[in-house]
């Protein structure tokens, strides 16, 4: 058993060079713009940049977007399926499952093809369609991660009482979902919410094809073009996607449960 | 259960849902057993999934049959037959099923050593955590990421190459199929033991035990016990970290730009600029790509079933 600890350790040593390695070797890259010595250079210029600044903003408002009309759609869904449609769930989980079936640059190619200059709804033809039209790609691309974080929150809760206590107090259904379900549930949304934009901000295949100035495509643009600047960009996604994962396990402590008796 | 809501529901006069359903009446509702006003709440979902989900890729499905004049055609299919295509999808199934059977098997080793492997409390949670961090941190940083480490002036490359062994000139390439693969490794490890740490757990300790007991090696154990019931969750696995790899273009992009000669990367390039002259082919290599992403997933959902049984 003694030898059993010993590899153990020796495998998550491999586990930890090549995991961090990587990550230590792209911080002293970024850091190494002048000849001699550290600098932070590479991030001043990154984040100095308008591009930068207009492309960030822009990813993070389509993200933010993306994960209200996401809520909108799977919300109600989850809810109705959980409560009083259990006949759907195959159907639903189905569906939620074509976006990690589908790889991104087929769903995208079939918006093009289908939402172009000539078609019924040609979302391509102006710059709030093209929009809207990636901001429902990322409803999809998150789809599958919204929908199980959401129906995970309603499964800690007792779902079938609150329905009915609502109800007997006089409350619609829309009322329901949105002042009693939805609170309830806001860890849960709040983790999906965070993995969504973490997936989302810098996404480069479906913004690229759509020709949209998204961060994903100013990032591989960057990396096209210098040399040290994309280290320090890894650097800051890194950072950014760490927060985003960090921030839903610090959640999972505060989810609220309902007692069933 | 649902008919003590009902009841409640039907005696209330508020809910807007409540009221299509007493008006349209019982029968209606034993026969579908699900109310039109539930049919509303799902409907956002069905709507949104029929018009971004499955009319797109039936429109390629559909369009990779099509000549340009629109009448029915198999020349698409039969165009996919050239060196180039060919050879795109061979090197695509290649890197995805390496990247997929490296990344399972570190993947579980790390992650037995790290469950069972009596290592201190709190590096599980730490390995769990990163994981999930890592398993996301894919596309263009991740190729940023490895340019920097084994790129030609990658720290890794400049530091060896300072002890003697300069890999380059040895024979590795960042921006080869093997350079590919360890990189999406980056991602497919980690998803791996996000995956089968639940399945681990599931391994009970008295099995380990009563073998023991019954005079087993720990090989034993592990050839007789505890691969046999790993097993339809590990191949399962397997198929998703393939099409996980398969429809990745953003990493493969960054890194090599169009010099890797994969699909993904080829069929970007053709809805960018229409490089193989004709759209109908576009919509073939995509078909292509679907039924080779869906057969891993099937494969995927048909074990995962299976695996359930064993894991209650």
């Amino acid at each position: 058993m003694k030898s059993a600890k010993l590899w153990s350790w020796v495998i998550f040593a491999i586990g930890v060079l090549y995991f961090l390695g990587p990550l230590l070797a792209t911080v002293q890259f970024s850091l190494s713009i002048r000849r001699t010595g550290y600098s932070l250079d590479a991030y001043t210029n990154v984040l100095q940049s308008p591009v930068f600044q207009q492309t960030f903003l822009y990813s993070l408002t389509v993200g933010i977007a993306a994960i209200i009309v996401g809520l909108v759609i799977v919300v109600p869904a989850a809810y109705f399926v959980r409560l009083r449609a259990p006949q759907l769930r195959p159907i639903i989980e189905f569906v939620t499952l074509l976006p990690l079936i589908i790889p991104p640059i087929i769903l995208v190619f079939g918006y093009i093809r289908l939402y172009n200059s000539s078609s019924i709804l040609p979302l391509t033809n102006t710059d709030i369609g093209t929009n809207i039209l990636l901001t429902l790609a990322y409803v999809a691309l998150a789809l599958p991660y919204m929908y199980r974080a959401v129906d995970t929150g309603l499964r800690t809760i007792d779902v079938q009482t609150l329905t009915e206590a609502a109800n007997i107090l006089g409350a619609n259904t829309p009322t329901i979902l949105l002042r009693v379900i939805f609170p309830n549930i806001i860890v849960a949304v709040l983790s999906g919410a965070f993995l969504t934009l973490a997936i989302v901000i810098g996404e480069f295949t479906m913004a690229s094809l759509l020709n949209r100035q998204a961060f994903g495509v100013y990032m591989q643009n960057v990396g096209a073009n210098r040399a040290f600047e994309p280290a320090a960009l890894a650097v800051i996604s890194f950072v950014i996607t760490w927060a985003a994962m960090g921030a839903i396990q610090l959640l999972a402590r505060f989810a609220p449960k309902t007692q069933r008796i | 259960m649902s008919n003590s809501a009902d009841t409640i529901v039907a005696n209330t006069a508020a809910p807007a849902s409540a009221g299509v359903v007493s008006a349209s009446g019982g029968p209606l509702r034993a026969l579908q057993g699900v109310r039109w006003g539930d049919y509303l709440g799902v409907a956002p979902f069905l709507i949104f999934a029929v018009m971004f989900l499955i009319l797109p890729t039936a429109w390629l499905v559909i369009g990779a049959f099509q000549a340009n004049d629109g009448s029915f055609t198999l020349q698409n299919i039969a165009d996919l037959g050239t060196p180039q295509i060919l050879n795109s999808f061979w090197i695509s199934i290649r890197v995805s099923v390496a990247s997929a059977l490296l990344g399972a098997a570190a993947g579980l080793i790390i992650a037995l050593a790290v469950i069972r492997g009596k290592l201190p409390e709190g590096i599980r949670s730490t390995v769990m955590t990163f994981s999930g961090v890592a398993s996301q941190f894919a596309g263009i940083p991740l190729a940023f990421a490895f340019i920097a480490t084994l790129g030609r002036l990658g720290l890794l490359t400049v530091g060896l190459k300072l002890v003697g062994i300069d890999i380059y000139r040895a024979g590795f390439n960042l921006l080869s199929f093997w350079g590919l693969t360890l990189t999406y490794c980056y991602f497919q490890i980690p998803l791996m033991i996000l995956i089968i740490a639940p399945a681990i757990d599931g391994l009970k300790k008295e099995w380990s035990e009563a073998a023991a007991t019954l005079g087993a090696t720990p090989t034993q154990f592990w050839r007789y016990v505890g691969l046999p019931v790993l097993w339809p969750n590990l191949l399962g696995t397997l198929s998703l970290l393939f099409a996980n790899a398969f429809g990745a273009i953003a990493t493969a992009y960054a890194l090599t730009g169009s010099s890797l000669n994969i699909v993904p990367i080829l069929l970007y390039a053709q809805i960018r600029g229409d490089v193989l002259n004709n759209p109908g082919l576009g919509a073939a290599l995509a078909v292509g790509m679907i039924v080779i992403a869906a057969l891993a997933n099937v494969v995927y959902l048909i074990i995962r079933t299976r695996a359930e049984r064993w894991l209650k």
